[in-house]
């Protein structure tokens, strides 16, 4: 039995086929190249009208990001409802399209390119982690977007069409070595990260300054592989090279094996020295406070900063999204994302992205956030405090 | 010349090859924006996986769930090609090494690594993507089936083999791009690869390349190969026993497999414009399984169909619903299996076929072809 009948009839249909099938790919091709020449001019308008302008929102609401990306998420529509309650900006109200990255770096590109091309949003709050910035940068420029994004970050990066109201590596670092030394008489320093491009930068930054600026040394320096839970031989380490200070940018899941060890060990504030670069009120959470006692983090925001603008954020920011929602550095900066685009786009006079970037790079644009005064550098970062707290 | 005639022309399987040629290469470029289609251009380069699926598990029985290796293969090697030559050292000037990619300035490596080198040349990155998988397949695929290693054992390492993969890709980042992968990719000799132009240019290659792989599989699979394949998967032991060399076919249409899911990774570096280890690792690979089970896993038209719908649920359901979608992807999925196990192609043999054989028979006056003998000639 054949499980091939063969049918003698076809090649006839099928040479008729074959000429449809390429004529239709032809007329396909011409139709195409007509259509590409008219939709490439499309692209640069922005969705406005009298009433309301449209603005997208890009974070990972599902995903191992979710966790981290859900206060920015939060902060950034806090922004936005309080913008839209004072008149909105030029007397239009915003509307927030809201897109999921879900923790995967194409979709970032992915969505990204669907608000600028589909959607014509004015700008897009978003992004948390450097690869999903890496992933959304050559459509931000190509498109010629705005973003404002939120995160502390490592620097060595400054694009026309982004807004860092985060703080970058040389800011985060800098101040806090100098401090550690000062207060802390520290001679001898131990650096820790996770195992990718912002540990490994901040890192390389410490390492210049320590040995440079602050004469002191570098007993060690090591990475962990991202979402390593097994620090034992670190901490033996530690024991043996005693610094004066535990230098650490260990992220996400991590940072809970990571102290939970350390305490265990019997190394805790007590007796040891250790300022953290990656540990705000949303990783505490997890992280668990009896852990933490004593030791410092470097950052330029803390929920329990005693200023009026931060009182009144907090009790805004708890009262639309619950008691207990802790609110990070992150979060914070997020939360600066939309002021500080309302502010460029009033001087502009225009939702334009080529004029709101001349404002933003004027050098005059202010905003009285929760962790203080800041002002928008014309290099697309915001100069800021840096804290140290203790925990 | 006319083993290929026999597989593909004048078999009832062309109408759907043709459908779907004319769907991909006409109805989607004319119904859709840049934007939109090249999306579909993206979730067509996961169909070059679920094709190779087709054969490899719908016929061979051999659930690989692995695929993103060897997508992963293809992408990155196209990447490195496009990476160097978006790195000229005129463009990195500002690096402590001009010239090198500028993830490895990151890292601290000062030159370029020697494995780096041969991708300079598009040619052998052509050759690359073509014989990389293909030798990694075979090794892989030797050391396995010469032992008898089959069933969910293969699945179980091959997925391990993919957390491996990922996990050496995210650990050596001065030489990866770790876990951000290797972005900004701009020209392919000097061809600006994000212009709308190219980017329809881009999308028909890829369709074109989808449609000829999806040929090359009708012909392999309309072979005796593709009997034996049948065969084995349902009695492997009788196929041993009548003197067939069992391990070899099964290495060859894995090696065949993957090298179609390479074209794929290399497609989708060029859809998307960056790669990344985000789709190489195990979560992906299974999707890769889903879309052809989807689809139907005995059809290679259906695979296709599957990964568009599946990809566009995804796309479409998320732009919805921020929030919720991966539910609304789960009650897909499990609606799919429960309802219609044999996926999109099953629907179709069920309810769409028997009325195109009837119309077949009017047409061509009662020689149409007989309903017992046309089960399982579909490819």
């Amino acid at each position: 039995m054949s499980f091939f009948p063969c049918h003698q009839g076809f090649p006839a249909e099928a040479r008729k086929f074959r000429k449809l099938l390429v004529k239709s790919v032809l007329a396909g091709m011409i139709a195409n190249v007509l259509f590409a020449a008219q939709s490439s001019q499309a692209a640069s308008n922005i969705a406005v009208t009298d009433k309301e302008v449209v603005v997208g929102q890009l974070h990972s609401s599902t995903g191992t990001m979710a966790i981290s990306e859900t206060g920015a998420i939060e902060a950034e529509q806090l922004a936005i409802s309080q913008i839209n309650a004072m008149g909105g900006v030029l007397g239009r109200k915003i509307r927030v399209i809201q897109e999921d990255g879900a923790s995967d770096w194409p979709t970032f590109a992915e969505k990204a390119k669907k608000l600028l091309e589909s959607d014509h949003v004015a700008a897009i709050f978003g992004c948390w982690t450097s690869a999903s910035r890496k992933a959304v940068l050559p459509v931000l420029e190509r498109d010629n977007g705005l973003l404002y994004y939120p995160t502390f970050y490592e620097g060595l990066e400054q694009s026309k069409n982004v807004v860092y109201t985060g703080q970058e590596a040389t800011q985060q670092v800098f101040a806090g070595l100098d401090w550690v030394a000062k207060t802390k008489h520290a001679k001898t320093f131990y650096l820790i990260g996770s195992d990718y491009i912002w540990p490994r930068t901040t890192m390389k930054l410490a390492r210049k300054y320590i040995e440079n600026v602050l004469h002191g040394k570098i007993v060690g320096e090591e990475y962990a592989a991202l979402g390593s839970t097994e620090f034992g031989s670190t901490i033996n380490k530690i024991r043996l090279k005693k610094p004066d200070v535990i230098y650490a940018a260990v992220v996400g899941g991590s940072n809970v094996s990571w102290f939970k060890q350390l305490k265990a060990a019997g190394i805790n504030g007590g007796n040891q020295t250790l300022l953290t670069l990656s540990v705000t009120e949303d990783e505490a959470k997890g992280i668990g406070g009896e852990n933490l006692v004593g030791f410092y983090s470097a950052m330029k925001y803390f929920e329990s900063l005693d200023t009026p603008e931060n009182k009144k954020f907090v009790s805004q920011f708890h009262a639309k999204w619950g008691e207990n929602a802790p609110i990070g550095d992150v979060t914070q900066a997020a939360y600066e994302g939309p002021w500080l685009w309302k502010k460029a786009v009033e001087m502009a006079g225009s939702f334009d992205t080529d004029k709101v970037v001349k404002a933003e790079e004027s050098g005059k644009i202010t905003f009285d956030a929760p962790e203080g005064l800041i002002y928008l550098e014309p290099n697309h970062h915001l100069k800021t405090k840096l804290r140290n707290g203790e925990w | 010349m006319k083993g290929f005639g026999k597989a593909v022309l004048g078999k009832p399987g062309f109408v759907d090859l043709l459908v779907m040629a004319v769907i991909i290469l006409v109805v989607f470029p004319l119904a859709l924006d840049i934007f939109r289609l090249n999306l579909m251009g993206k979730y067509l380069t996961f169909a070059y996986c679920a094709v190779g699926l087709v054969m490899l598990w719908g016929y061979g029985g051999i659930l690989s769930l692995g695929q993103g290796i060897f997508f992963g293969i293809g992408g990155y090697c196209m990447a490195m090609f496009l990476k160097l030559e978006a790195s000229d050292p005129v463009s990195t000037a500002h690096q402590t090494t001009p010239g090198i990619p500028d993830f490895m300035d990151w890292n601290q490596v000062t030159q370029l690594p020697l494995f780096w080198e041969p991708f300079h040349s598009f040619i052998f990155t052509l050759f690359a993507i073509v014989v990389i998988p293909a030798l990694t397949a075979y090794v892989i695929g030797v050391s396995m089936f010469k032992r008898r290693v089959s069933g969910v054992y293969f699945s179980i390492i091959t997925q391990a083999i993919a957390a491996i993969v990922t996990i050496l890709v995210v650990g050596q980042q001065g030489f990866t791009g770790g876990i951000n992968g290797i972005t900004d990719l701009k020209t392919l000799h000097g061809w600006d690869i994000n212009t709308d132009s190219a980017k329809y240019i881009l999308y028909f290659v890829n369709g074109v390349l989808l449609i000829l792989s999806v040929i090359l599989g009708k012909v392999v699979l309309s072979t005796k190969l593709g009997r034996l394949l049948l065969a084995l998967r349902d009695k492997e032991d009788r196929v041993r026993f009548s003197g067939y060399d069992v391990s070899s076919y099964k290495v060859f249409v894995f090696c065949l497999a993957a090298v179609v899911s390479s074209v794929g990774g290399a497609m989708f570096t060029l859809q998307v414009g960056f790669m990344s280890p985000s789709i190489i690792g195990i979560v992906p690979s299974i999707e890769m399984v889903i879309f052809a089970a989807v689809g139907g896993r005995m059809s290679l038209v259906g695979a296709v169909y599957g990964a568009l719908l599946v990809n566009y649920g995804k796309t479409a359901f998320s732009e919805t619903f921020p929030t919720l979608w991966l539910f609304f992807m789960g009650f897909l999925f499990v609606g799919v299996v429960m309802m219609f196990p044999e996926g999109l192609s099953g629907l179709y043999k069920t309810y769409v076929e028997p009325r195109q054989r009837r119309w077949m028979m009017k047409v061509k006056g009662g020689k149409g072809i007989p309903e017992q003998l046309n089960e399982n000639a579909r490819v």
